[in-house]
């Protein structure tokens, strides 16, 4: 076949193949990611079940506060709007130079600033 | 030598007389095109990065006597069908030189390893389904290539004309390089303005196919991705693909390998200067470049040429229909997602799947927090954007295979 002057029905037919190439390649890249993934997600799972469990769990306070969804995991929340939470979050990203998905935050608490 | 003739010898040199003396329109629309794109870039800052670069250097070829780009150096006709190094070296001005770099293929290998240290894959990781989108976005680069058969352009111009749907410069340079050297200059310049023009291009079909309640749509957080996998992936991706498409290895290669500097932790300086000094230093002498090949009309042998060619017009159309044509695929299988998810995915993160890094996903961002100010799609707009430039390459290397034996 001429690849240099394709007839419209060979390019029709080079586009198609193309586009279905493209779909194929990143498809295989998916699945691969997805086994890496599962993967990793059971390794860590049976490195999480090695590890004893606290020999008394601490009674829970009276009124524990709200879980909150975290970047990386979910942490705790003291008198915080989530979305002072969220600015907070990401000023800490921003001067650690640090992607906020690296970041893991346990809480955050409103600390009472003294009028002067 | 009077005062008289040293006068008229400084006349002669000078711009003024080349504007009068060889005064031709090509040039002078090439500035006014050059003015507007400056504007563009320092006003509307639309990527002034790489569109202050461009421009200036398109100002600069095309202002009488500059010198510093010579168009003829790089002419391929039916006679000369290479070029001579030796001349470019001993005639050729500042630009000429810094042109080797696009014309061997350096660049566009150097821009993927910074691109690569400052991508993050974590969000693709996170969600591998972005991948799809980032396939879907390829549709232009296929539609342009039949569109460009159409036309009249033979098969490996009209592969070159179709890249410019990946909206990657540096794919489209590097394919171009190696199919068809005659277009490169054109190309170059679509491929470079479109990227810098997306927060202008995507929008209108961005809103025109999507409904309000799509775009407002807010995705869930992301999973936590471990160190080890991001490791593990530019290992594993330079080994798939370049196992199956050998051609695409100086792009991902360079793409994994500038991501594997930055992901491993062991090689931070390297790491910052691909993506700081290296990444900079690129982009000015590839902006520069690139925007002087763009030269309004010159002539080699009594015969014209010039970058305002019915050609270049076609090339400058067939581009603009497959970037579009690549954010409406990417858009497509968004809103096939979004439909199978039960409306989890916003599809308005499709159109990230050009791969423009980070302009689609800053696009995809500011348009769905323009609907939804809380709503915060910039992660999950990155992943589709960087399999775009996984999808992008992975054309081109077909492409390559296809139309480059």
């Amino acid at each position: 076949m001429d690849m240099t002057n394709p007839t419209i029905g060979q390019a029709a037919a080079i586009a198609v193949v193309g586009i279905c190439f493209v779909f194929a390649v990143l498809v295989l890249i998916l699945i691969i990611v997805k086994i890496f993934s599962s993967i990793f997600a059971g390794v860590k799972k049976t490195a999480k079940t090695e590890v004893p469990a606290p020999v008394a769990a601490a009674p829970a306070a009276a009124a524990a506060p709200a879980l909150a969804k975290g970047s990386c995991g979910d942490f705790k929340l003291h008198d915080v709007e989530p979305k002072q939470a969220a600015m907070v979050m990401a000023i800490v990203a921003d001067k650690m130079q640090t992607p906020l998905n690296e970041l893991r935050f346990k809480s955050i608490k409103k600390v009472e600033s003294e009028e002067k | 030598m009077n005062i008289g003739e040293v006068l008229l010898n400084l006349w002669e040199t000078s711009g003024l007389y080349g504007l009068f003396a060889g005064f031709n329109w090509q040039s002078m629309v090439m500035i006014v095109i050059a003015c507007v794109l400056l504007y563009l870039g320092i006003v509307k800052q639309f990527e002034p990065l790489l569109l202050i670069g461009i421009a200036f250097g398109m100002l600069l070829t095309n202002l009488p006597f500059s010198g510093v780009y010579n168009p003829e150096l790089w002419l391929l006709t039916e006679e000369v069908t290479h070029i001579d190094y030796g001349r470019v070296l001993h005639e050729g001005g500042l630009i000429d030189m810094l042109y080797l770099g696009v014309k061997l293929g350096i660049y566009p290998s150097l821009i993927f390893i910074g691109v690569g240290a400052m991508t993050d894959f974590g969000p693709l990781i996170s969600n591998p389904k972005s991948l799809l989108l980032g396939a879907a976005a390829q549709l232009g680069i296929f539609t342009a290539f039949l569109a460009a058969i159409l036309l009249g352009f033979n098969g490996p111009e009209a592969a070159s004309i179709g890249i410019i749907g990946g909206a990657d410069g540096p794919t489209a340079i590097w394919l171009t390089k190696e199919l068809a050297p005659n277009l490169l200059a054109p190309i170059a310049v679509a491929a470079y303005s479109y990227m810098a023009l997306i927060p202008m291009i995507q929008p209108p079909f961005m809103k025109l196919l999507t409904t309000q309640k799509e775009r407002m749509v807010k995705m869930e957080q992301l999973r936590t991705v471990t160190k080890t996998e991001k490791i593990c992936f530019p290992i594993m991706i330079t080994i798939v693909t370049c196992l199956i498409l050998p051609s695409v290895a100086p792009l991902l290669g360079c793409l994994m390998f500038g991501n594997l500097l930055t992901e491993c932790g062991v090689t931070k300086r390297l790491s910052s200067t691909v993506q700081n000094e290296l990444m900079n230093i690129v982009t000015i002498f590839l902006s520069l470049s690139v925007g002087a090949t763009a030269v309004g009309y010159y002539e080699v042998d009594g015969k014209g040429y010039g970058f305002l060619s019915l050609q270049t017009i076609y090339i400058i159309i067939l581009g603009l229909c497959a970037f579009c044509l690549s954010t409406v695929g990417g858009l497509l299988i968004g809103k096939l997602m979004y439909a199978l998810s039960g409306g989890k995915i916003n599809p308005l993160i499709g159109s990230a799947g050009v791969s423009a890094v980070p302009m689609a996903a800053r696009v995809s961002q500011n348009v769905g927090s323009k609907y939804n100010p809380t709503n915060f799609l910039l992660m999950h707009a990155m992943g589709p954007n960087v399999a775009g430039v996984i999808g992008s390459a992975v054309a081109a290397g077909f492409l390559l295979a296809v139309f480059g034996g």
